[in-house]
């Protein structure tokens, strides 16, 4: 069914934007660039929510707003669940008939990685095994960037954080990220995907899937932060694409169980390019961290191979 | 006024019959003792078809609460209940809800807070809550909670208020409680509460809002003083639905309820379900020739000052009941004391010798002997001149 899904990028040139210009994000955030692709993709009306976070803080200074749709802002935790109310109010709402019939809508939650893959994870867990027909996206910079740049679940290794700092004796942070993606396939809802802006296609695509999925889907989708991730504001979809070139951050989908990458790079770069693009991680040059660059490209190449197996596999 | 059946129910189970009656859009809840039932009945209505009601069995309060947000910020009329951990597991959302000025009912089943573990009654779970901007109605009995419940959807939801509502009762003691309590017909609950039109809905996406919104410094303290004006006119709303309810059930629905207090010179201010056991109590020792009184606010946010000290001011001397601690407060009091001192001194009544009882809490039972060492506790207090220690502790052992 979702293989007939086209973006037209022609008539979606024409659209209105649904997340206005004028909004306070920093010059070069792939936040707005990735919300901009998913709103352009989904058609039809749409209601939004999103966790508290850069996204929130800076499209609604009161008594301004950048949305032209539906939105709420109600914690950090639970834009997951806010929505899902609203999606069980039109559920009820429509079988009392005061909702018409025909008026579809499509519910999406943006959560950042904080939001996403620490605070609000159960909340995220509860509504996928509910069934509750929304997207979930997770807008992941990698860090807490709201509130200035501090180490999350999705934070990798060896970052430099205002809470996971590099030191005399610490390189940044000490332990992996956390599996998101798969920990959201295991609920083995309709759709799953990992995603990025700088490939606006796939993102499109993506987003046109989960809005087409008969059930719960989620987009964990990559957005470079210049602030946290210390890279000039125009290098942010080169960044991105560098993170898909090295299989740092595979494009890839879980499609009712079956997994499918949709980026394979002719030739995988080592993660040291990736790296080395970014200021959070300019400590791990130093000699001492040689063993530790070892690891980390150790540890892409496993996370690829085995999502090589896994699409094998399915 | 209509005819109610009058059937044996606890006040969960007549909390779940006015659930069932008002037929709410949604209700997201989260099962914990005592207010299980409620949640549990709930869902068997659902599950026969009785209800159109969307019920989202979530994973945690948070998340109850947080649904119960986002459906009535989408124009459902919501519905939710709750005790103890869970209302604490709230907290965040409990003052989002009031914030966002979504009309949500709660129903409150109280129970003590943790730790130490305990599942049974006191009110330290709502009484923490009573500064998050949520009105508060505490009931005696299953009855009380049960026309509580209907009241509380048109105050909410009154177009001038827009505030939610927690209806209060005693875990266990009413909660499980059986007692005769009388249902009002399906039509006239549901004529009584009305269609809820929401005056904005997420789900209008012809005129999109934005909800919940980032203040700064330039206008949030604004925000806060238009939430605090509608819950200080709140109480001729309350008043308004009561009468109209009253009107219907041929139940008397008081702000506050007296007795003996025409000219008692001894009084006791409680909620809930020891009231009843203050009432029967003072009703014997009035046989005897004691003047005693009991006062009982049936709703306790908005406080009603004004009402509670009319009818003590000319007291001998007043002993405030609490079931729960606010803790480091005056003596170590309870809120419902530190209220009416505050209000008292407000209204310009000096003098007036007022202790508080501790009472009640995790469960301890508050038998009538109790109760009536507090009148005589009362008397010795005025004819001594002494007020003796503000803070007591009743049915402890020390
Ligand atoms: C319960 C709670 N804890 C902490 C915070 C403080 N806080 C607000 S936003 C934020 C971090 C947001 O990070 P993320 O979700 O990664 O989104 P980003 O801002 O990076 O887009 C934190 C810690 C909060 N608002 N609420």
């Amino acid at each position: 069914m979702t293989d007939r899904i086209r973006i037209n990028l022609r008539q979606i040139v024409n659209n209105e934007e649904r997340l206005a210009p004028g909004h306070r994000l920093c010059a070069g955030c792939a936040e707005p660039t990735a919300v901009r692709q998913i709103l352009h993709a989904i058609e039809g009306p749409v209601v939004l929510s999103t966790a508290t976070g850069c996204l929130e803080v800076s499209t609604t200074v009161y008594p301004y707003t950048s949305w032209r749709v539906p939105w709420i802002h109600s914690a950090f935790e639970n834009a997951s669940t806010t929505i899902a109310g609203a999606e069980a109010a039109y559920k009820a709402l429509k079988r009392a008939g005061k909702i018409p019939e025909d008026r579809q809508i499509t519910f999406v939650a943006f959560g950042g990685d904080g939001a996403s893959y620490d605070i609000g994870l159960q909340w995220i867990s509860g509504v996928l095994e509910r069934g509750h027909k929304v997207i979930y996206v997770c807008l992941n910079n990698e860090a807490y960037m709201n509130t200035g740049i501090q180490r999350s679940g999705a934070t990798p290794r060896g970052a430099h954080t205002t809470t996971s700092p590099a030191g005399e004796v610490l390189p940044g942070k000490t332990q992996w990220r956390k599996p998101f993606t798969r920990i959201m396939a295991a609920h083995d809802i309709p759709y799953v995907a990992q995603a990025s802006p700088h490939n606006y296609r796939d993102l499109m695509m993506k987003a046109k899937k989960a809005a087409a999925a008969d059930g719960p889907a989620v987009l964990n989708v990559l957005v470079p932060c210049p602030r946290g991730w210390r890279h000039e504001s125009d290098q942010t979809m080169a960044i991105a694409k560098l993170a898909t070139d090295t299989c740092y951050w595979p494009l890839y989908e879980v499609d009712h169980g079956k997994t499918i990458i949709n980026y394979k790079p002719r030739e995988k770069l080592p993660v040291t390019e990736w790296l080395k693009a970014q200021g959070r991680f300019r400590h791990l040059f130093r000699p001492a961290y040689a063993g530790l660059l070892q690891e980390i490209q150790a540890k892409v190449d496993e996370e690829w191979e085995r999502l090589l197996k896994e699409e094998a596999n399915s | 006024m209509v005819t109610s059946k009058y059937m044996p129910l606890d006040g969960a189970n007549a909390v779940s019959q006015a659930m069932r009656q008002i037929d709410p859009d949604v209700v997201a809840a989260y099962p914990i003792t005592p207010q299980t039932a409620v949640v549990q009945n709930f869902s068997q209505y659902v599950a026969d078809g009785i209800v159109h009601t969307e019920f989202v069995a979530v994973e945690s309060e948070h998340a109850a609460m947080s649904a119960c947000v986002g459906a009535s910020a989408a124009g459902a009329r919501v519905m939710t209940a709750t005790s103890a951990n869970g209302l604490a597991l709230m907290w965040e959302m409990l003052y989002i809800a009031s914030g966002l000025r979504l009309p949500i009912v709660m129903t409150v089943v109280n129970r003590a807070l943790s730790s130490p573990l305990n599942i049974h009654c006191d009110h330290s779970d709502s009484m923490g809550a009573r500064d998050s901007g949520w009105l508060q109605l505490y009931a005696e009995t299953g009855q009380e909670a049960y026309d509580n419940t209907i009241q509380a959807i048109r105050i909410a939801e009154h177009p001038d208020l827009l505030l939610p509502v927690m209806s209060c009762q005693d875990g266990f003691i009413t909660g499980h409680g059986v007692e005769r309590v009388g249902i009002l017909p399906d039509e006239a609950v549901r004529e009584f509460v009305g269609e809820y039109k929401a005056k904005f809905s997420l789900l209008d996406v012809d005129n999109p809002i934005t909800m919940g919104a980032w203040d700064f410094t330039d206008y949030y303290f604004e925000h806060k003083r238009q939430q605090t004006e509608a819950m200080n006119n709140a109480m001729p709303i309350v008043r308004a639905v009561s009468e109209e309810y009253e009107r219907l059930s041929g139940r008397p629905q008081p702000i506050v309820d007296y007795f003996g207090m025409d000219d008692a010179e001894y009084a006791i201010v409680v909620l809930s379900s020891t009231a009843g056991t203050s009432r029967a109590v003072a009703r014997q020792l009035r046989a005897q020739g004691w003047k005693v009184g009991v006062v009982k606010p049936r709703v306790f946010r908005p406080f009603p000052a004004q009402e509670i000290i009319e009818a003590i001011k000319g007291c001998k001397a007043v002993a405030v009941l609490d079931r729960a601690i606010s803790f480091g407060a005056l003596y170590g009091s309870g809120p419902l004391f530190t209220d009416t001192c505050s209000a008292l001194y407000n209204l310009g009544v000096t003098g007036l010798p007022i202790v508080n009882y501790i009472y009640g809490l995790g469960g301890r039972d508050t038998l009538p002997s109790m109760i009536e060492s507090v009148y005589r506790d009362l008397r010795q207090v005025a004819e001594s001149g002494d007020r003796g220690a503000p803070v007591r502790y009743l049915g402890l052992r020390e």
